[in-house]
Protein backbone atom coordinates (compact mmCIF):
# COMPACT_ATOMS: atom_id res chain seq x y z
CA UNK A 1 0.00 0.00 0.00
CA UNK A 2 1.22 3.46 -0.87
CA UNK A 3 1.80 5.78 2.02
CA UNK A 4 0.46 9.21 1.10
CA UNK A 5 1.04 12.47 2.88
CA UNK A 6 -2.35 14.00 3.71
CA UNK A 7 -2.94 17.19 1.79
CA UNK A 8 -6.17 18.25 0.18
CA UNK A 9 -8.01 15.25 1.51
CA UNK A 10 -8.29 14.40 5.15
CA UNK A 11 -9.34 10.80 4.92
CA UNK A 12 -6.86 7.98 4.53
CA UNK A 13 -7.18 4.32 5.16
CA UNK A 14 -3.88 4.47 6.99
CA UNK A 15 -5.09 7.16 9.34
CA UNK A 16 -4.53 6.51 12.99
CA UNK A 17 -7.74 6.30 14.97
CA UNK A 18 -8.36 9.76 16.43
CA UNK A 19 -7.78 10.21 20.09
CA UNK A 20 -11.34 11.05 21.01
CA UNK A 21 -12.55 7.87 19.40
CA UNK A 22 -9.82 5.92 21.14
CA UNK A 23 -10.66 7.51 24.45
CA UNK A 24 -14.36 6.79 24.10
CA UNK A 25 -13.41 3.16 23.55
CA UNK A 26 -11.24 3.29 26.65
CA UNK A 27 -14.15 4.75 28.46
CA UNK A 28 -16.33 1.92 27.29
CA UNK A 29 -13.77 -0.70 28.34
CA UNK A 30 -13.42 0.97 31.70
CA UNK A 31 -17.14 0.97 32.13
CA UNK A 32 -17.26 -2.70 31.26
CA UNK A 33 -14.55 -3.52 33.76
CA UNK A 34 -16.47 -1.57 36.35
CA UNK A 35 -19.22 -4.08 35.76
CA UNK A 36 -21.72 -1.58 34.49
CA UNK A 37 -24.52 -3.98 33.68
CA UNK A 38 -23.09 -4.85 30.28
CA UNK A 39 -22.94 -8.56 31.04
CA UNK A 40 -26.54 -8.47 32.16
CA UNK A 41 -27.87 -7.03 28.93
CA UNK A 42 -29.43 -9.34 26.38
CA UNK A 43 -27.64 -9.36 23.02
CA UNK A 44 -24.67 -7.98 24.87
CA UNK A 45 -22.33 -8.14 21.92
CA UNK A 46 -24.54 -5.83 19.89
CA UNK A 47 -25.09 -3.53 22.80
CA UNK A 48 -21.33 -3.41 23.41
CA UNK A 49 -20.54 -2.45 19.83
CA UNK A 50 -23.29 0.14 19.73
CA UNK A 51 -21.70 1.78 22.74
CA UNK A 52 -18.65 2.73 20.64
CA UNK A 53 -20.67 5.84 19.97
CA UNK A 54 -22.58 7.65 22.64
CA UNK A 55 -26.38 7.72 22.77
CA UNK A 56 -26.87 5.07 20.12
CA UNK A 57 -30.24 3.38 20.29
CA UNK A 58 -29.55 -0.35 20.23
CA UNK A 59 -31.18 -2.04 17.27
CA UNK A 60 -32.52 -5.50 16.72
CA UNK A 61 -29.83 -6.79 14.41
CA UNK A 62 -30.43 -9.86 12.25
CA UNK A 63 -28.09 -12.71 13.14
CA UNK A 64 -26.09 -12.48 9.90
CA UNK A 65 -25.24 -8.90 10.81
CA UNK A 66 -24.15 -9.70 14.36
CA UNK A 67 -21.97 -12.53 13.08
CA UNK A 68 -20.32 -10.35 10.46
CA UNK A 69 -19.85 -7.50 12.89
CA UNK A 70 -17.56 -9.69 15.00
CA UNK A 71 -14.90 -9.49 12.28
CA UNK A 72 -15.64 -5.91 11.26
CA UNK A 73 -12.57 -3.74 10.57
CA UNK A 74 -13.26 -0.75 12.78
CA UNK A 75 -12.18 2.66 11.59
CA UNK A 76 -10.89 1.40 8.24
CA UNK A 77 -11.39 4.90 6.81
CA UNK A 78 -11.61 7.90 9.05
CA UNK A 79 -11.91 11.67 9.06
CA UNK A 80 -9.34 13.91 10.65
CA UNK A 81 -10.24 16.65 13.11
CA UNK A 82 -13.94 16.45 12.36
CA UNK A 83 -16.54 15.51 14.90
CA UNK A 84 -18.87 12.62 14.18
CA UNK A 85 -22.49 13.75 13.96
CA UNK A 86 -24.56 12.66 16.97
CA UNK A 87 -26.54 9.48 16.32
CA UNK A 88 -29.82 11.22 17.12
CA UNK A 89 -29.24 13.85 14.41
CA UNK A 90 -28.10 11.34 11.80
CA UNK A 91 -31.23 9.28 12.43
CA UNK A 92 -33.81 12.05 12.87
CA UNK A 93 -32.87 14.43 10.09
CA UNK A 94 -33.27 12.44 6.91
CA UNK A 95 -34.31 12.74 3.31
CA UNK A 96 -36.12 9.53 2.46
CA UNK A 97 -39.11 10.77 0.49
CA UNK A 98 -40.73 7.34 0.42
CA UNK A 99 -41.56 8.05 4.05
CA UNK A 100 -42.47 11.74 3.68
CA UNK A 101 -40.79 14.97 2.68
CA UNK A 102 -40.19 16.46 6.14
CA UNK A 103 -36.85 15.76 7.76
CA UNK A 104 -38.49 14.03 10.71
CA UNK A 105 -40.88 11.93 8.61
CA UNK A 106 -38.52 9.01 7.91
CA UNK A 107 -37.81 8.51 11.61
CA UNK A 108 -41.52 8.75 12.37
CA UNK A 109 -42.79 6.55 9.55
CA UNK A 110 -40.08 4.06 8.61
CA UNK A 111 -40.60 1.85 11.66
CA UNK A 112 -43.17 -0.23 9.80
CA UNK A 113 -40.73 -1.21 7.06
CA UNK A 114 -39.93 -4.91 7.34
CA UNK A 115 -36.28 -5.52 6.49
CA UNK A 116 -36.32 -9.23 7.29
CA UNK A 117 -36.71 -11.16 5.06
CA UNK A 118 -35.22 -9.00 2.33
CA UNK A 119 -34.52 -9.99 -1.26
CA UNK A 120 -31.95 -8.44 -3.56
CA UNK A 121 -32.11 -9.03 -7.30
CA UNK A 122 -28.93 -8.86 -9.34
CA UNK A 123 -29.53 -8.72 -13.07
CA UNK A 124 -28.56 -7.16 -16.38
CA UNK A 125 -25.11 -7.47 -17.91
CA UNK A 126 -23.71 -9.92 -15.37
CA UNK A 127 -22.29 -13.41 -15.55
CA UNK A 128 -24.04 -14.42 -12.34
CA UNK A 129 -27.52 -12.93 -12.12
CA UNK A 130 -29.71 -14.03 -9.26
CA UNK A 131 -32.27 -13.38 -6.61
CA UNK A 132 -30.78 -13.53 -3.16
CA UNK A 133 -32.00 -13.52 0.38
CA UNK A 134 -30.03 -10.69 1.97
CA UNK A 135 -28.11 -13.01 4.33
CA UNK A 136 -26.92 -15.06 1.34
CA UNK A 137 -26.19 -11.93 -0.68
CA UNK A 138 -23.98 -10.67 2.18
CA UNK A 139 -22.02 -13.90 2.69
CA UNK A 140 -18.92 -13.13 0.60
CA UNK A 141 -18.25 -9.71 2.09
CA UNK A 142 -15.96 -8.53 4.85
CA UNK A 143 -17.48 -5.61 6.73
CA UNK A 144 -15.50 -2.50 7.52
CA UNK A 145 -16.23 0.80 9.13
CA UNK A 146 -15.95 3.87 6.91
CA UNK A 147 -16.26 7.24 8.58
CA UNK A 148 -17.29 9.59 5.80
CA UNK A 149 -18.48 13.12 5.33
CA UNK A 150 -22.00 13.23 3.89
CA UNK A 151 -22.85 16.35 1.90
CA UNK A 152 -26.50 16.83 1.01
CA UNK A 153 -27.37 18.77 -2.14
CA UNK A 154 -29.46 20.99 0.18
CA UNK A 155 -26.22 22.44 1.60
CA UNK A 156 -26.09 20.64 4.93
CA UNK A 157 -23.59 17.98 5.89
CA UNK A 158 -22.80 15.36 8.50
CA UNK A 159 -20.02 12.92 9.41
CA UNK A 160 -21.26 9.35 9.68
CA UNK A 161 -19.53 6.09 10.65
CA UNK A 162 -20.90 3.59 8.12
CA UNK A 163 -20.40 -0.15 8.15
CA UNK A 164 -20.30 -1.81 4.77
CA UNK A 165 -18.19 -3.25 2.00
CA UNK A 166 -16.75 -1.85 -1.23
CA UNK A 167 -18.90 -2.13 -4.34
CA UNK A 168 -15.82 -3.46 -6.10
CA UNK A 169 -16.16 -6.65 -4.01
CA UNK A 170 -19.75 -6.95 -5.17
CA UNK A 171 -18.72 -6.49 -8.79
CA UNK A 172 -16.12 -9.23 -8.41
CA UNK A 173 -18.89 -11.55 -7.26
CA UNK A 174 -21.45 -10.80 -9.96
CA UNK A 175 -18.97 -10.73 -12.86
CA UNK A 176 -20.07 -7.88 -15.15
CA UNK A 177 -19.97 -8.65 -18.85
CA UNK A 178 -18.01 -6.53 -21.32
CA UNK A 179 -21.25 -4.68 -22.15
CA UNK A 180 -21.70 -3.40 -18.59
CA UNK A 181 -20.89 0.30 -18.41
CA UNK A 182 -23.08 1.45 -15.53
CA UNK A 183 -24.50 0.09 -12.32
CA UNK A 184 -28.12 0.87 -11.55
CA UNK A 185 -29.81 0.62 -8.14
CA UNK A 186 -33.46 0.54 -7.27
CA UNK A 187 -35.22 1.19 -3.95
CA UNK A 188 -38.10 -0.90 -2.66
CA UNK A 189 -41.52 0.08 -3.99
CA UNK A 190 -44.19 -0.71 -1.45
CA UNK A 191 -46.90 1.98 -1.17
CA UNK A 192 -48.51 0.04 1.69
CA UNK A 193 -45.64 0.90 4.02
CA UNK A 194 -44.26 3.93 2.21
CA UNK A 195 -46.67 6.86 2.56
CA UNK A 196 -44.65 9.03 0.16
CA UNK A 197 -45.38 6.53 -2.61
CA UNK A 198 -49.09 6.85 -1.88
CA UNK A 199 -49.11 10.65 -2.25
CA UNK A 200 -51.01 11.76 -5.32
CA UNK A 201 -48.98 14.97 -5.38
CA UNK A 202 -45.52 13.39 -5.49
CA UNK A 203 -43.35 14.52 -8.37
CA UNK A 204 -41.25 11.38 -8.12
CA UNK A 205 -41.92 8.47 -10.42
CA UNK A 206 -41.38 5.57 -8.01
CA UNK A 207 -39.35 3.50 -7.45
CA UNK A 208 -36.32 5.65 -6.70
CA UNK A 209 -33.45 4.89 -9.06
CA UNK A 210 -29.78 5.80 -8.86
CA UNK A 211 -26.68 4.82 -10.74
CA UNK A 212 -22.94 5.10 -11.13
CA UNK A 213 -20.48 4.72 -13.95
CA UNK A 214 -18.74 1.38 -13.54
CA UNK A 215 -15.35 2.96 -12.85
CA UNK A 216 -16.96 5.15 -10.17
CA UNK A 217 -18.46 2.07 -8.58
CA UNK A 218 -15.04 0.39 -8.63
CA UNK A 219 -13.46 3.26 -6.68
CA UNK A 220 -12.50 1.96 -3.24
CA UNK A 221 -14.44 4.77 -1.51
CA UNK A 222 -17.79 3.64 -2.95
CA UNK A 223 -19.49 1.21 -0.59
CA UNK A 224 -22.69 -0.63 0.06
CA UNK A 225 -23.61 -0.01 3.70
CA UNK A 226 -25.55 -2.27 6.03
CA UNK A 227 -24.79 -0.51 9.31
CA UNK A 228 -23.83 2.73 11.02
CA UNK A 229 -22.65 3.80 14.47
CA UNK A 230 -21.63 0.23 15.26
CA UNK A 231 -25.08 -1.26 14.62
CA UNK A 232 -27.29 -2.26 11.70
CA UNK A 233 -28.85 0.55 9.66
CA UNK A 234 -31.95 2.10 11.21
CA UNK A 235 -34.86 1.90 8.75
CA UNK A 236 -34.91 5.65 8.18
CA UNK A 237 -31.29 5.53 7.06
CA UNK A 238 -31.97 3.02 4.30
CA UNK A 239 -32.05 -0.39 5.96
CA UNK A 240 -31.12 -3.03 5.24
CA UNK A 241 -28.83 -2.19 2.31
CA UNK A 242 -27.87 1.18 0.86
CA UNK A 243 -25.28 2.89 -1.22
CA UNK A 244 -22.74 5.38 0.18
CA UNK A 245 -20.74 7.46 -2.29
CA UNK A 246 -19.08 10.13 -0.16
CA UNK A 247 -17.81 12.40 -2.94
CA UNK A 248 -21.29 12.83 -4.41
CA UNK A 249 -24.35 14.61 -3.06
CA UNK A 250 -26.36 12.53 -0.66
CA UNK A 251 -29.23 11.77 -3.02
CA UNK A 252 -26.90 9.51 -5.04
CA UNK A 253 -26.58 7.24 -2.01
CA UNK A 254 -29.81 5.34 -2.62
CA UNK A 255 -31.53 3.59 0.29
CA UNK A 256 -33.25 0.25 0.92
CA UNK A 257 -31.98 -1.34 -2.27
CA UNK A 258 -33.89 -4.28 -3.78
CA UNK A 259 -32.36 -4.43 -7.23
CA UNK A 260 -28.87 -4.01 -8.60
CA UNK A 261 -28.50 -4.08 -12.36
CA UNK A 262 -25.47 -3.76 -14.60
CA UNK A 263 -26.43 -1.89 -17.72
CA UNK A 264 -24.86 -0.60 -20.92
CA UNK A 265 -26.71 2.74 -21.01
CA UNK A 266 -26.60 5.53 -18.45
CA UNK A 267 -29.58 4.87 -16.15
CA UNK A 268 -32.40 7.42 -15.86
CA UNK A 269 -31.94 8.49 -12.27
CA UNK A 270 -34.81 9.84 -10.21
CA UNK A 271 -33.75 13.43 -9.50
CA UNK A 272 -32.38 13.90 -12.97
CA UNK A 273 -35.77 12.85 -14.34
CA UNK A 274 -37.62 15.37 -12.14
CA UNK A 275 -35.34 18.35 -12.76
CA UNK A 276 -32.38 17.76 -15.05
CA UNK A 277 -31.29 21.39 -14.77
CA UNK A 278 -30.92 21.03 -11.01
CA UNK A 279 -29.66 17.48 -10.51
CA UNK A 280 -27.22 15.85 -12.87
CA UNK A 281 -26.27 12.21 -13.23
CA UNK A 282 -22.83 12.80 -11.72
CA UNK A 283 -23.89 14.98 -8.78
CA UNK A 284 -20.30 15.29 -7.60
CA UNK A 285 -19.93 17.64 -4.66
CA UNK A 286 -18.62 20.80 -6.30
CA UNK A 287 -18.47 24.18 -4.54
CA UNK A 288 -17.97 26.00 -7.84
CA UNK A 289 -21.19 24.80 -9.50
CA UNK A 290 -24.30 26.20 -7.85
CA UNK A 291 -27.61 24.49 -7.57
CA UNK A 292 -29.87 26.84 -9.57
CA UNK A 293 -31.70 27.74 -6.37
CA UNK A 294 -28.84 28.05 -3.90
CA UNK A 295 -25.09 28.19 -3.62
CA UNK A 296 -23.04 25.05 -3.07
CA UNK A 297 -19.95 26.96 -1.95
CA UNK A 298 -20.73 26.50 1.73
CA UNK A 299 -22.52 24.03 3.93
CA UNK A 300 -24.13 23.82 7.35
CA UNK A 301 -22.37 21.06 9.25
CA UNK A 302 -25.02 19.58 11.50
CA UNK A 303 -25.75 20.03 14.28
CA UNK A 304 -25.62 23.74 13.54
CA UNK A 305 -26.96 25.65 16.52
CA UNK A 306 -29.00 28.81 16.30
CA UNK A 307 -26.50 30.80 18.29
CA UNK A 308 -23.40 28.94 17.15
CA UNK A 309 -23.99 28.28 13.47
CA UNK A 310 -21.59 25.71 12.08
CA UNK A 311 -21.10 26.94 8.52
CA UNK A 312 -18.03 25.83 6.59
CA UNK A 313 -16.68 25.92 3.06
CA UNK A 314 -17.62 22.96 0.90
CA UNK A 315 -14.63 21.06 -0.47
CA UNK A 316 -14.24 19.83 -4.03
CA UNK A 317 -15.47 16.24 -4.22
CA UNK A 318 -16.43 16.66 -0.57
CA UNK A 319 -12.73 16.50 0.34
CA UNK A 320 -12.07 13.24 -1.51
CA UNK A 321 -10.40 14.82 -4.55
CA UNK A 322 -7.16 12.86 -4.10
CA UNK A 323 -9.03 9.61 -4.42
CA UNK A 324 -11.59 10.42 -7.11
CA UNK A 325 -10.57 13.45 -9.19
CA UNK A 326 -8.80 11.20 -11.69
CA UNK A 327 -12.15 9.61 -12.58
CA UNK A 328 -13.20 12.88 -14.18
CA UNK A 329 -10.14 14.09 -16.07
CA UNK A 330 -11.22 15.64 -19.35
CA UNK A 331 -14.84 15.89 -18.21
CA UNK A 332 -16.37 19.38 -18.05
CA UNK A 333 -17.79 19.37 -14.53
CA UNK A 334 -19.80 22.52 -15.21
CA UNK A 335 -21.78 20.67 -17.86
CA UNK A 336 -21.65 17.27 -16.21
CA UNK A 337 -22.80 18.40 -12.78
CA UNK B 1 -61.75 50.98 20.83
CA UNK B 2 -64.26 48.22 20.15
CA UNK B 3 -63.67 44.57 20.89
CA UNK B 4 -60.64 45.12 23.15
CA UNK B 5 -60.52 41.51 24.40
CA UNK B 6 -60.85 40.08 20.91
CA UNK B 7 -58.06 42.35 19.68
CA UNK B 8 -55.75 41.39 22.51
CA UNK B 9 -56.59 37.73 21.98
CA UNK B 10 -55.61 37.95 18.31
CA UNK B 11 -52.45 39.82 19.27
CA UNK B 12 -51.41 37.10 21.70
CA UNK B 13 -52.32 34.29 19.31
CA UNK B 14 -50.03 35.76 16.65
CA UNK B 15 -47.26 36.63 19.07
CA UNK B 16 -47.01 33.26 20.75
CA UNK B 17 -45.68 31.26 17.78
CA UNK B 18 -42.34 33.00 17.15
CA UNK B 19 -41.70 33.03 20.88
CA UNK B 20 -42.45 29.33 21.13
CA UNK B 21 -40.17 28.55 18.17
CA UNK B 22 -37.36 30.63 19.63
CA UNK B 23 -37.77 28.78 22.90
CA UNK B 24 -37.73 25.44 21.07
CA UNK B 25 -34.59 26.43 19.19
CA UNK B 26 -32.97 27.43 22.47
CA UNK B 27 -34.06 24.14 24.06
CA UNK B 28 -32.65 22.10 21.13
CA UNK B 29 -36.11 20.87 20.22
CA UNK B 30 -35.92 21.86 16.55
CA UNK B 31 -33.38 19.21 15.53
CA UNK B 32 -29.86 19.64 14.23
CA UNK B 33 -30.64 22.48 11.81
CA UNK B 34 -32.80 24.87 13.85
CA UNK B 35 -31.97 27.90 11.70
CA UNK B 36 -33.47 26.27 8.60
CA UNK B 37 -36.53 25.17 10.58
CA UNK B 38 -37.07 28.73 11.84
CA UNK B 39 -36.76 30.17 8.34
CA UNK B 40 -39.27 27.66 7.00
CA UNK B 41 -41.76 28.10 9.82
CA UNK B 42 -41.61 31.90 9.68
CA UNK B 43 -42.12 31.79 5.92
CA UNK B 44 -45.07 29.48 6.24
CA UNK B 45 -46.38 31.60 9.13
CA UNK B 46 -46.29 34.63 6.84
CA UNK B 47 -48.37 32.82 4.25
CA UNK B 48 -50.85 31.55 6.82
CA UNK B 49 -51.27 35.03 8.29
CA UNK B 50 -51.77 36.44 4.81
CA UNK B 51 -54.52 33.91 4.17
CA UNK B 52 -56.12 34.65 7.55
CA UNK B 53 -55.98 38.38 6.84
CA UNK B 54 -57.62 37.82 3.48
CA UNK B 55 -60.40 35.78 5.04
CA UNK B 56 -61.51 38.60 7.39
CA UNK B 57 -63.57 40.44 4.77
CA UNK B 58 -65.41 37.33 3.53
CA UNK B 59 -66.04 36.30 7.14
CA UNK B 60 -67.49 39.72 7.90
CA UNK B 61 -69.71 39.48 4.85
CA UNK B 62 -70.77 35.99 5.86
CA UNK B 63 -71.53 36.70 9.50
CA UNK B 64 -72.10 40.41 9.56
CA UNK B 65 -69.87 40.69 12.63
CA UNK B 66 -67.65 43.79 12.55
CA UNK B 67 -65.06 42.14 14.81
CA UNK B 68 -63.44 40.49 11.80
CA UNK B 69 -62.68 43.85 10.23
CA UNK B 70 -61.53 45.23 13.58
CA UNK B 71 -58.53 42.85 13.57
CA UNK B 72 -57.82 42.91 9.84
CA UNK B 73 -55.15 45.59 9.97
CA UNK B 74 -53.52 43.99 12.99
CA UNK B 75 -53.33 40.65 11.20
CA UNK B 76 -51.87 42.28 8.12
CA UNK B 77 -49.20 43.88 10.26
CA UNK B 78 -48.47 40.53 11.90
CA UNK B 79 -48.01 39.10 8.44
CA UNK B 80 -45.47 41.85 7.85
CA UNK B 81 -43.76 41.17 11.19
CA UNK B 82 -43.43 37.49 10.32
CA UNK B 83 -41.94 38.26 6.91
CA UNK B 84 -39.39 40.57 8.58
CA UNK B 85 -38.44 37.75 10.97
CA UNK B 86 -38.37 35.30 8.05
CA UNK B 87 -35.94 37.60 6.21
CA UNK B 88 -33.76 38.14 9.27
CA UNK B 89 -33.62 34.39 9.93
CA UNK B 90 -32.70 33.78 6.29
CA UNK B 91 -29.94 36.40 6.45
CA UNK B 92 -28.57 35.05 9.71
CA UNK B 93 -28.96 31.28 9.47
CA UNK B 94 -28.85 30.54 5.77
CA UNK B 95 -26.53 33.28 4.49
CA UNK B 96 -24.59 33.76 7.73
CA UNK B 97 -24.68 37.55 7.08
CA UNK B 98 -22.63 37.05 3.94
CA UNK B 99 -23.77 40.24 2.17
CA UNK B 100 -21.90 39.56 -1.06
CA UNK B 101 -23.71 36.24 -1.27
CA UNK B 102 -26.98 38.09 -0.78
CA UNK B 103 -26.16 40.13 -3.88
CA UNK B 104 -25.55 36.94 -5.81
CA UNK B 105 -28.81 35.39 -4.58
CA UNK B 106 -30.76 38.52 -5.50
CA UNK B 107 -29.42 38.41 -9.02
CA UNK B 108 -29.51 34.70 -9.69
CA UNK B 109 -32.35 33.01 -7.85
CA UNK B 110 -35.85 33.54 -9.20
CA UNK B 111 -37.49 32.38 -5.95
CA UNK B 112 -35.47 34.89 -3.94
CA UNK B 113 -36.37 37.68 -6.38
CA UNK B 114 -40.05 36.79 -6.16
CA UNK B 115 -39.82 36.63 -2.37
CA UNK B 116 -38.16 40.03 -2.16
CA UNK B 117 -40.79 41.54 -4.49
CA UNK B 118 -43.48 40.20 -2.20
CA UNK B 119 -41.66 41.65 0.78
CA UNK B 120 -41.40 45.10 -0.85
CA UNK B 121 -45.14 45.06 -1.53
CA UNK B 122 -45.85 44.10 2.08
CA UNK B 123 -43.52 46.87 3.23
CA UNK B 124 -45.50 49.43 1.21
CA UNK B 125 -48.77 48.10 2.64
CA UNK B 126 -47.42 48.18 6.20
CA UNK B 127 -46.12 51.74 5.81
CA UNK B 128 -49.48 52.96 4.50
CA UNK B 129 -51.58 51.02 6.98
CA UNK B 130 -52.08 53.99 9.33
CA UNK B 131 -55.07 56.35 9.38
CA UNK B 132 -52.96 59.25 8.19
CA UNK B 133 -52.05 57.44 4.96
CA UNK B 134 -55.64 56.34 4.53
CA UNK B 135 -56.80 59.93 4.70
CA UNK B 136 -54.06 61.26 2.47
CA UNK B 137 -54.37 58.61 -0.20
CA UNK B 138 -58.16 58.67 -0.17
CA UNK B 139 -59.57 56.55 -2.99
CA UNK B 140 -56.10 55.53 -4.09
CA UNK B 141 -55.53 53.81 -0.72
CA UNK B 142 -57.99 51.09 -1.55
CA UNK B 143 -56.42 50.56 -4.94
CA UNK B 144 -52.95 50.45 -3.43
CA UNK B 145 -53.99 47.87 -0.89
CA UNK B 146 -55.21 45.55 -3.61
CA UNK B 147 -51.47 44.84 -3.86
CA UNK B 148 -52.17 42.22 -1.22
CA UNK B 149 -53.57 39.96 -3.94
CA UNK B 150 -50.30 40.27 -5.81
CA UNK B 151 -48.43 39.48 -2.59
CA UNK B 152 -50.43 36.28 -2.26
CA UNK B 153 -49.51 35.27 -5.80
CA UNK B 154 -45.84 36.08 -5.25
CA UNK B 155 -45.81 34.23 -1.94
CA UNK B 156 -47.32 31.11 -3.44
CA UNK B 157 -44.88 31.21 -6.36
CA UNK B 158 -42.00 31.69 -3.90
CA UNK B 159 -43.14 28.58 -2.04
CA UNK B 160 -43.79 26.57 -5.20
CA UNK B 161 -40.20 27.10 -6.32
CA UNK B 162 -38.90 25.76 -3.05
CA UNK B 163 -40.92 22.55 -3.20
CA UNK B 164 -38.69 19.68 -4.19
CA UNK B 165 -40.75 16.58 -4.53
CA UNK B 166 -44.28 16.73 -3.19
CA UNK B 167 -46.86 19.39 -4.06
CA UNK B 168 -49.50 18.34 -1.57
CA UNK B 169 -48.89 20.98 1.10
CA UNK B 170 -48.43 23.72 -1.47
CA UNK B 171 -51.62 22.70 -3.25
CA UNK B 172 -53.62 23.08 -0.04
CA UNK B 173 -52.39 26.64 0.54
CA UNK B 174 -52.83 27.53 -3.11
CA UNK B 175 -56.39 26.20 -3.10
CA UNK B 176 -57.29 28.22 -0.01
CA UNK B 177 -55.70 31.31 -1.54
CA UNK B 178 -57.54 30.82 -4.83
CA UNK B 179 -60.82 30.34 -2.96
CA UNK B 180 -60.31 33.58 -1.04
CA UNK B 181 -59.60 35.44 -4.27
CA UNK B 182 -62.65 33.97 -6.00
CA UNK B 183 -64.80 35.22 -3.11
CA UNK B 184 -63.75 38.72 -4.10
CA UNK B 185 -65.11 38.54 -7.61
CA UNK B 186 -68.17 40.83 -7.57
CA UNK B 187 -70.68 38.23 -8.83
CA UNK B 188 -69.51 35.84 -6.11
CA UNK B 189 -69.38 38.47 -3.38
CA UNK B 190 -73.00 39.40 -4.04
CA UNK B 191 -74.05 35.85 -3.43
CA UNK B 192 -72.30 35.39 -0.10
CA UNK B 193 -75.24 34.78 2.24
CA UNK B 194 -75.43 36.55 5.55
CA UNK B 195 -75.85 33.82 8.09
CA UNK B 196 -76.60 35.98 11.09
CA UNK B 197 -78.02 39.16 9.72
CA UNK B 198 -80.19 37.37 7.19
CA UNK B 199 -83.29 36.96 9.36
CA UNK B 200 -83.42 40.64 10.11
CA UNK B 201 -83.08 41.44 6.44
CA UNK B 202 -85.57 39.16 4.81
CA UNK B 203 -88.88 40.69 5.94
CA UNK B 204 -87.77 44.12 4.83
CA UNK B 205 -86.84 42.84 1.40
CA UNK B 206 -90.27 41.36 0.84
CA UNK B 207 -91.94 44.68 1.20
Amino acid sequence: MLIKIPKASDCHESDVTPESFYLSRRHLLGATVAGLAVGGLPRWATAGEAARYSDVEPGDAPSWFSEKLASNKWGAVNVKDEAITPFKDATHYNNFYEFGTEKGDPAANAGVLKTEPWTVVVDGEVGRPGRYALEDFMKPYQLEERIYRLRCVEAWSMVIPWIGFPISALLNQVEPTSKAKYIRFETLQDPKVMPGQRSGFALIDWPYVEGLRLDEAMNPLAIMAVGMYGRELPNQNGAPLRLVVPWKYGFKSIKSIVRISLVSEQPKTTWQSIAANEYGFYANVNPTVDHPRWTQARERRLPSGLFKPNVRDTQMFNGYADEVASLYTGLDLRKNY
Amino acid sequence: MRYPLWRVGVFLAALVWPLLWLYQAWADALGPDPGKVLVDRLGLGTLVLLLITLSMTPLQKLTGWAGWIAVRRQLGLWCFAYVILHLCAYLAFILGFDWSQLGVELRKRPYIIVGVLGFVCLLVLALTSNRYSQRRLGVRWKKLHRLVYLVLGLGLLHMLWIVRADLKEWSIYAAIGAFLLVLRLPPVTRRIPRLMAKKAFLPEKRN
